[in-house]
């Protein structure tokens, strides 16, 4: 566990008039695994997304990377490079092949020739095991294999920091465990991830930390141990009963 | 079972013959009692009509086959200018019509739902007899742009006079081509090297400075013909020289355009709402930027579903075109249905004529549809 | 006193920028008005073309001074999303404001302050703006053409039934509601002929014969699109099911049918009906003028309507055959009494879609002589006592379509929306 790599300080926003993160502070360490529960509508996507600035905070400080995010950061571009974002609607070109999926940003922003974008892709299929799927389009895959393949072309761009937006919650039962699978090759590999989920088995096996989060606030923060055998706050125990 | 299916068949196959027997019977009955032959000899003969504008040369001498493709170069005129000015338009109000600037949001629907909703034929009207009449005559006109002159008798702006077309013209079609061996180039250097050139610039340049060159080099010689007063009698003026755009033609123009643009505006809207917030997303969250997005993930996305229906409405514009009879100018229908058939009586050779030319520009305008349709289908299970 | 930065405006300083922005813009606006309509020019000073612009560089300083982030006042900040978010949307909200200050008051001058709607007389247009007197004279003619003045109930009568009966068909209750197609289909465009041939023309039942001729104006463009859309259901009915047939010839058939009519545009489809049918017909049936239009307008609908139709068909789902089938029904029973019912409910979007468009193509029909309202406006217009006033006509005309196009079209889309939601 080396430096910080994500700080968050007094960050607050506000949806309108609906206050939708309060006072959160975050400090994530380089190749740190946190996971992040919680009812619905309490902010948890919010606060991933404040991270690769698809959601702009209003006040506090966001340090991604040695950079401060805010109105002024120029490039926002070269952040999000740095930060891989998995959806829970995968978000998959249609149009394009898988292949072509995950060389798209390499080409264009990293300015890779189409080869070794292409050598790289191939690469990380391998690592989510969807080789053979990568001439295919989106629309032929299952929803299982869309996400496997949403991983691997967020990889593509060798991110320092994942982040996955309840990535399970859009899947039939049975493909959740091949999906929840590569995610932890992901975890053992040594990438800084921090997800969003429901999935409490995958937190107990791979998360160093756990958050959970209601009505915009971090409720109780503490190692994946001590947060399942001793939550301190009634709220987290309330949860915790409805989910195990 | 087999004579379940012929005996339909049989007997739908019998009524269309009868109907179609009774009626070609009955037409040749009439024909012969009004000494009307059947035939398409009639084309060659000499039209003895003028026609006031034309895009090539064509006075009452010529056959009645020549004026026939007087107005189907007229048709096709209005309908091209239609189709490039109604697009354009269409793609700026659609876009506007999503802008979170709430004025001009409004501003873009009031224009939709204004043009949209009052029949062609009646803004055909406006324009020509209650706007373009308000115009002034030619002799109190004031100057556009320092040469042209807008009027009730039409728009007179400077022609080009070419000396020397020809060579612009193969310097132009030299200069299509380079662009497109140096855009392959580029692509094929980007796929291998990853570098990518500036296309559109070097386009750009190419497009404009290699017929530049060719006129500096005095390949060419271009010089203007401009509008001059003359006085034709005691009140009556025009304007000689340059080339002048009758007022008909502007006034079909404008409403084409403007009509035809609500419902391209609105393909548009449909097309780029059509794509999911999720892919602007992802798209973002890999590092693509606003341009690139647009470029590499919306617009392909929105364009498969912008085009069916947009060309739809192309068709739709070059059919309406035929309202140009209302206010004669001289298109296919007004030329050929209108007053060649009335001078000629040659009814049914005629509407024929006029309707398969409009079905096969139909038919053709299907065809590629289908096969730009099934060229860029996405994918499915 | 906080520090001001000129060019960040930002919460601190509230008051302060809020008053410089508002009193900029307001100058602006001024400005711009005194320029357009009293020809005042108050910064005279300044070069020609700066002058030219300064309405707008004052607007954009002074949406410059109000955007303020998170100021706290909701109103504005309603504002500067939907307006200021930048300079550049600052200056495009600018130039439609400027555009509405330049066409609204000569457009308000023109229809209502100087405008004439009392007298009866074109000696009563004395003001510069619309002469409404001209449309009070001329109303009746444009709604109902030449038709007779003390006639004139027997179109409202025929037109009150026809939609009786139209619409009786959502209210049915749902032990008749397998009957629908069949009441669509020929229960009902038998009864709309019967109106014509005999409340509307007359000649019989001691109602005076009006001529075709004489119809027109508003009316007609009625009756001709709403009769012609109920004998051309029928039609489009059958050339939907045709088309979706199994059988090549009348697949074919139906196909080379529709795409016909759909290839060519209306209007030499009515230069067809005036010139060729007469010679298509046994020597001497004389067919009148408007049959043959209605004839016409009727095929060339119906291959719009059972496109219309044949996507209804396709959206049902295919349980819904499976099912019908699997209780022995056949091809017929299946249709009229499964299929087709349904199938209606969802096409109604569409079918108004192509009401609508058949109520703005029915002007064409001037092309064989018959006036409705843009036609009757021709003919208002080159009256020799009532010169000079087509402006008038063409807006009321404008106004009249525009009103029931814009009605059917949000009613339209409204059922469109529920029926979606339905599923």
């Amino acid at each position: 566990m080396s430096e910080k790599i994500i700080q968050m300080q007094n960050v607050n926003k506000w949806f309108d008039d609906f206050h939708v993160l309060k006072d959160i502070n975050l400090d994530v360490k380089s190749k740190q695994k946190i996971v992040v529960c919680g009812p619905s509508g309490s902010g948890k996507s919010t606060l991933i997304r404040c991270i690769n600035r698809l959601e702009e905070h209003q006040k506090g400080n966001i340090i991604v990377d040695g950079t401060e995010l805010s109105e002024n950061t120029k490039n926002i571009e070269k952040i999000r490079a740095e930060v891989g974002m998995v959806f829970q609607q995968f978000n998959l070109f249609p149009h394009l092949s898988i292949l072509d999926n995950c060389t798209l940003a390499p080409i264009w922003v990293k300015k890779m020739s189409k080869k070794d974008a292409e050598d790289q892709a191939m690469r990380q299929l391998e690592k989510v095991q969807i080789t053979d799927q990568a001439k295919k389009f989106p629309g032929q895959l299952s929803g299982g294999q869309q996400q496997r393949s949403a991983i691997a072309r967020a990889l593509c761009m060798e991110p320092k920091i994942m982040l996955f937006d309840e990535p399970t919650s859009a899947l039939d039962p049975e493909m959740i465990k091949e999906v929840l699978d590569a995610m932890v090759n992901l975890a053992k590999a040594g990438m800084t991830m921090i997800v969003v989920t429901h999935e409490m088995g995958f937190a107990k096996e791979v998360a160093d930390e756990v958050i959970f989060m209601d009505e915009g606030m971090i409720v109780e923060k503490a190692s994946t141990k001590e947060f399942f055998a001793n939550p301190k706050n009634d709220r987290t125990k309330l949860f915790l009963s409805q989910i195990l | 079972m087999k004579r379940n299916k012929i005996l339909p068949q049989a007997i739908t196959l019998l009524f269309i013959v009868l109907i179609f027997g009774f009626f070609t019977m009955n037409a040749q009955i009439n024909m012969e009692n009004r000494g009307i032959e059947f035939g398409f000899g009639f084309l060659k003969q000499e039209a003895s009509f003028d026609i006031q504008f034309s895009l090539i040369d064509y006075d009452g001498s010529h056959s009645y086959a020549r004026a026939y493709l007087v107005g189907l170069l007229n048709t096709l005129l209005v309908a091209f200018i239609g189709i490039i000015l109604s697009t354009l338009l269409g793609i700026v109000v659609g876009v506007a019509r999503l802008s979170p600037n709430y004025l001009i949001k409004k501003t873009a629907a009031f224009y939709v739902e204004f043009f949209r909703n009052i029949p062609l034929l009646l803004q055909i009207f406006f324009w020509y007899f209650a706007a373009l009449r308000a115009l002034p005559m030619p002799e109190d006109a004031n100057l556009l742009l320092g040469s042209s002159f807008m009027t009730i008798k039409g728009l007179y702006t400077p022609a080009p006079v070419w000396e020397n077309f020809d060579i612009f013209f193969t310097t132009l079609i030299l200069a299509l081509i380079l662009i497109f061996f140096v855009n392959r180039y580029a692509k094929k250097k980007q796929e291998e090297e990853g570098k990518q050139l500036p296309k559109f610039l070097i386009s750009l340049s190419i497009f404009i400075g290699l017929p530049l060159l060719t006129f500096l080099a005095g390949g060419f010689d271009l010089s203007f013909s401009f509008p001059e007063l003359k006085q034709l009698a005691k009140t009556s003026y025009t304007y000689e020289g340059g080339m002048g755009i009758p007022p008909e033609l502007i006034a079909l123009t404008l409403a084409l355009t403007l009509y035809t643009a609500t419902f391209i505006a609105e393909n548009v809207r449909a097309g780029i709402q059509g794509i999911g917030k999720g892919q602007k997303e992802a798209a973002a969250s890999i590092g693509l930027t606003p341009g690139q997005v647009l470029k590499l993930v919306i617009m392909p996305q929105a364009l498969r579903i912008i085009i069916p229906p947009t060309t739809n409405q192309y068709l739709n514009l070059t059919k309406n075109s035929s309202l140009a009879a209302a206010i004669a100018y001289p298109d296919l229908v007004l030329v050929f249905a209108g007053t060649a058939m009335m001078q000629t009586g040659r009814a049914i050779e005629i509407v024929a004529i006029t309707m398969a030319t409009y079905l096969s520009i139909s038919l053709a305008i299907s065809l590629l549809m289908n096969w730009y349709n099934k060229s860029i289908a996405i994918k499915e299970k | 006193m906080n520090k001001i930065n000129v060019f960040k405006p930002d919460n601190k300083n509230l008051r302060i920028f809020l008053t410089l922005g508002s009193l900029f813009f307001i100058l602006s606006i001024v400005d711009f008005s005194l320029n357009n309509f009293l020809d005042k020019n108050i910064t005279f000073f300044l070069p020609r073309y700066i002058n030219f612009f300064t309405p707008l560089i004052f607007g954009i300083i002074g949406l410059h001074f109000i955007r303020i982030e998170f100021s706290g006042i909701k109103k504005l900040d309603i504002i500067n999303k939907n307006i200021n978010t930048n300079n550049f949307n600052a200056s495009l909200s600018l130039f439609i404001i400027f555009l509405l200050i330049f066409c609204i008051p000569p457009l308000l001058n023109w229809f209502i302050f100087d405008a004439n709607i009392s007298g009866n007389t074109k000696e009563a247009c004395t003001g510069s703006g619309a002469c409404w007197v001209y449309i009070k004279v001329w109303f009746n003619r444009f709604m109902y053409g030449m038709y007779p003045n003390a006639e004139q109930w027997r179109v409202n009568l025929a037109f009150t039934i026809v939609l009786s009966f139209a619409g009786i068909g959502f209210f049915m209750p749902t032990k008749y509601k397998k009957y629908l197609t069949l009441y669509y289909t020929i229960f009902l465009p038998i009864i709309s002929f019967l109106l014509i041939y005999y409340l509307i023309s007359g000649g019989s039942f001691g109602l005076i014969w009006v001529e075709t001729g004489a119809w027109g104006g508003l009316s007609l463009t009625f009756i001709v699109s709403f009769f012609c859309l109920i004998f051309c259901f029928p039609i489009g009915m059958m050339l939907a099911l045709g088309r979706r047939s199994a059988l090549p010839t009348i697949k074919y058939s139906s196909l080379g049918f529709i795409e016909f009519w759909r290839g060519v545009p209306l209007i030499t489809v009515l230069f067809m009906s005036a010139v060729m049918f007469p010679m298509f017909l046994p020597d001497g049936t004389y067919m009148d003028k408007l049959i043959r239009v209605i004839i016409a307008i009727t095929l060339f609908e119906a291959a719009y309507v059972a496109e219309v139709i044949r996507g209804g068909l396709q959206a049902l789902p295919r349980g819904q055959y499976d099912a019908a089938k699997s209780l022995g029904m056949g091809y017929w029973r299946l249709h009229l009494l499964v299929i087709l019912p349904q199938a209606l409910k969802l096409v109604i979007p569409g079918i108004a879609n192509t009401f609508l468009a058949l109520v703005k193509d029915t002007p064409l029909i001037f092309v064989v002589g018959l006036l409705e309202l843009a036609g009757m406006l021709g003919l208002a217009k080159t009256n020799p006592e009532w010169l000079g006033f087509s402006m008038e006509g063409y807006v009321f005309a404008a106004i009249i379509f525009w009103i029931i196009c814009y009605t059917m079209s949000r009613y339209s889309q409204n059922l469109e929306l529920k029926y979606k939601t339905d599923r």
